[in-house]
């Protein structure tokens, strides 16, 4: 396979590595504003108002890495699209109004009169929750092939949990991050307590892989791939183990290193993340259709490419400036 | 029970009549609080200010309600549409991609610092990313216009093995519905917005929230609705035009013109039934309808019988909601007319010893009710206007290239069905809030403000504080 040659074996794949980028940017983002919301119950109102404060200016864009991930997928390999949207019908749906319900809370519980605030910050804190397990639930049903059967389903529902509590875990470390005082005390208390979701979710999803697909099995356990895998399971427990000796030590002096646990937790999703991509590609639509298969006509994908080539640099820039201007700990969101 | 086909019409409907609200509103009202943000740099008057900052907040959000909608959309081509992407994703796709990465990011990204931003970042900075969520809006709007004027004029590729490949992406973006389409939807923006702030500002008026910011708002808008509304009516009629030569069975339909005529009246009111193929109780001016479509009194236009398949399956759309939405549309449009000049004739009046003119005062208390009722006119005549081109493409989804038959994803109707009801469900207590929510802003604002309606004194309004 000649994979720089051919625009027919090269397109599809940076298309696949662009939207695995979305998905796992979008997956860190908005997981962590995801997480806050599904926080929401823990905290008092005068700490809701700051862990909305510490989401607000970002959220928006956060969410459209995931309009960039479904779009990739939709324009690069549109009979994927079709096949993996129509059977997640009913998870997407639900995801897709719990994603109404907290993005628009999140202005009304602003705006509305005063005793409607309770009534809005709980439709933030189910919209969030719908939205979490439901991506939790289409996440378990993917590795196991998109096939319903009874075992496959109460699988997506453990998923859907871990993945869940997992999201609260990356969004209590952004809380540290974006908070001090009670409020951070509190995060990491949040954190200690959401950790296991994150581990046992890897940790199922791990499992599940190889004993779902023979063909992954294969890829996994046989020399010398093995040994390049090898890292991965290590190196993610060495990062469990400091993410955990360090929410311990917590808060330090100063203040300092508030970022990282928010910081190794990114780490720690980008490298199960990458472990998946490994374990499904070629595939999009696990073992029945490959990237190439389902890929566009090159001379669309050639168009988006060269869009992509402009506009993504940018994106980065100008997220960047955003996540700059807004830097430090949150405060009170102020219009003027 | 429905079918899936119905139902998945009636759920992508409900989806994008929802969405379409709030882009509405937030395409030109970005470029009215550039306005208001540019008016205040230059002058420094604080009643700019207010107004930018009560404005800010709708447009916050509207905003969101079009950004979690906006969502739903890009989920519904998979979910419930998959031949679109199969038949024709090479065209769609790209386009697509080009709007969620020029359009989407720009304003989801810049939206935080001109919403949180204003002590945080330099002026210029803060102008500058009023200037770029504007900009960002519109080049959405650009993009998602050109899209769907492809589906309703197609150009540009050729049919490999049932499947559309590209040929002439200028052909294709440039395609012939596409400019009158484009300004015909800005303009529609432009209208809502004047029209939503002309109501809000004329409520908070009557309350008492006599301010300086109130009064700049209220005279911007209806100004504004005045100057544009008649450049809308010459963009719809080249846009009809256009719609005759390249869609007749879609004007056939909108006009109610079953055979072939010349000099077809302008039908002000019939009940078209499509079963037995004619129109009942027709009232019309003679030969109307041919001279605004052809300029000529006995000019020929095609009727519907036209476009009937030789086993008798009707090749156009189902006439009455055609006709009846255009008449909604041109009937708000009309109305909004003679509101918005009426206002300025009134607003331009002198006083009574002579200097100056009356402004906001020379409207009466009734006028400006009015007004208030007027306040979301501009989403009925959009809607109105979209079903008017929507439904008139059917049968077809692309025109002549892919009915929309074809698109349809095999989900079991019960499922169409409960999602549709769910999204009806969440719609319906979402837009009661959003409407609830702008008025008790306008109210509150209005408490807020302890000046006893400041005449002209040029004295700085005290601005509104955000909460």
């Amino acid at each position: 396979m000649d994979l720089f040659g051919d625009p027919a074996q090269w397109l599809p794949f940076t298309f696949a590595g662009l939207m695995g980028a979305s998905i796992l940017i979008y997956v860190i983002l908005d997981g962590y504003d995801l997480g806050v919301g599904v926080l929401f119950p823990f905290a008092d109102d005068a700490e809701k108002d700051r862990m909305i404060a510490s989401i607000g200016p970002f959220w928006d864009a956060n969410e459209t890495w995931l309009v960039l991930a479904v779009g990739l997928l939709l324009v690069a390999f549109p009979t994927a699209h079709g096949e993996i949207l129509t059977a997640l019908y009913l998870p997407v749906a639900i995801m897709l109004i719990g994603l109404i319900m907290r993005g628009v809370a999140f202005e009304f519980r602003a705006k509305a009169p005063d005793p409607y605030k309770p009534l809005w910050n709980n439709v933030f804190f189910t919209g969030s929750l719908m939205t979490s397990l439901a991506q939790g639930f289409m996440l378990g049903m993917y590795v196991m092939g998109l096939d319903y059967t009874w075992g496959h389903f109460a699988f997506a529902l453990l998923t859907a949990v871990f993945l869940t509590v997992g999201y609260s875990f990356i969004g209590a470390t952004w809380v540290i991050y974006k908070t001090d005082e009670h409020l951070q005390r509190k995060a990491i208390s949040w954190a200690k307590g959401g950790i296991w979701g994150l581990v046992l979710g890897i940790a199922a999803i791990s499992l599940a892989t190889p004993y779902v697909s023979p063909r992954i099995f294969e890829k996994w356990f046989t020399f010398p791939q093995i040994l390049w895998l090898a890292p991965l399971p290590i190196i993610s427990g060495a990062l469990v183990l400091a993410l955990w000796t360090m929410l311990r030590r917590m808060p330090f002096a100063g203040d300092r290193f508030s970022w990282l646990p928010f910081a190794t937790a990114s780490l720690l999703w980008t490298l199960a993340y990458s472990g998946m991509a490994y374990s499904f590609y070629p595939y999009v639509v696990p073992d029945k259709l490959t990237i190439y298969e389902s890929a566009s006509a090159p001379e669309s994908l050639w168009i988006i490419l060269l869009g992509t080539c402009v506009v993504l640099p940018t994106i980065a820039a100008y997220t960047f400036l955003a996540y700059y201007i807004f830097r430090g700990k949150a405060t009170e969101l102020r219009y003027d | 029970m429905m079918e899936t086909l119905l139902l998945s019409r009636i759920q992508f409907a409900a989806n994008i009549s929802f969405h379409i609200l709030f882009p509405t509103i937030t395409i030109a009202l970005g470029w009215v609080l550039l306005y208001f943000r540019l008016r205040y740099n230059r002058s420094g008057e604080a009643r700019w200010m207010e107004a930018y900052s009560f404005w800010v907040k709708v447009f916050a959000l509207s905003f969101a309600m079009g950004v979690v909608s906006g969502i739903t959309m890009s989920f519904q081509f998979g979910t419930n549409w998959p031949g679109f992407m199969e038949i024709v994703g090479n065209i769609a796709g790209p386009l697509l991609a080009y709007e969620v990465m020029t359009a989407f990011f720009l304003e989801a990204v810049f939206l935080g610092i001109m919403l949180f931003g204003f002590s945080r970042v330099p002026r210029w900075l803060h102008t500058t990313a009023t200037a770029l969520v504007a900009f960002g809006t519109t080049m959405s709007t650009f993009w998602i216009i050109v899209l769907n004027s492809w589906m309703h004029t197609p150009q540009g590729f050729e049919m490999i093995d049932g499947v559309a490949h590209a040929t002439d992406w200028w052909a294709i973006i440039f395609n012939p519905s596409m400019p009158y389409r484009f300004f015909h939807m800005l303009l529609a923006s432009f209208l809502t917005v004047s029209f939503l702030i002309a109501g809000v500002s004329a409520f908070r008026w009557l309350i008492g929230g006599r301010t300086e910011g109130v009064r700049s708002a209220l005279t911007t808008a209806l100004t504004v609705a005045a100057l544009l509304i008649p450049v809308q009516i010459y963009v719809g009629d080249l846009h009809g035009l256009n719609t005759k030569e390249y869609q007749p069975a879609k004007v056939a339909a909108m006009e109610g013109v079953w055979e072939t005529e010349r000099g077809a009246p302008l039908l002000l009111f019939a009940l078209p039934d499509d079963a037995a193929r004619e129109n009942h109780f027709e009232v019309g001016i003679p030969g109307l309808a041919s001279f605004i479509l052809t300029h000529e009194w006995d000019g020929e236009i095609k009727g519907l019988n036209e476009f009937v398949a030789e086993d008798g399956t009707p090749l156009h759309p189902r006439v009455a909601p055609v006709f009846w939405s255009f008449r909604i549309m041109v009937g708000t449009g009309v109305l909004m007319l003679l509101t918005s000049w009426a206002s300025v004739v009134l607003m331009l009046r002198k006083n009574k010893g002579g200097e100056g003119r009356r402004g906001v005062e020379g409207l009466p208390k009734l006028w400006l009710m009015g007004l208030v009722a007027m306040t979301f006119s501009g989403w009925l005549a959009t809607l109105a206007g979209w079903y008017t081109t929507e439904i008139g493409r059917q049968p077809w989804l692309v025109q002549g290239v892919m009915t929309t038959k074809q698109a349809v994803a095999d989900v079991p109707a019960p499922m169409v069905l409960s999602t549709l009801i769910a999204y009806l469900v969440v719609y319906a207590i979402l837009l009661g809030a959003y409407i609830t929510v702008i008025f008790y802003l306008a109210r509150k604002a209005s408490r807020g403000e302890t000046l006893p309606n400041p005449r002209r004194t040029g004295a700085a309004a005290p601005t509104v504080p955000a909460e």
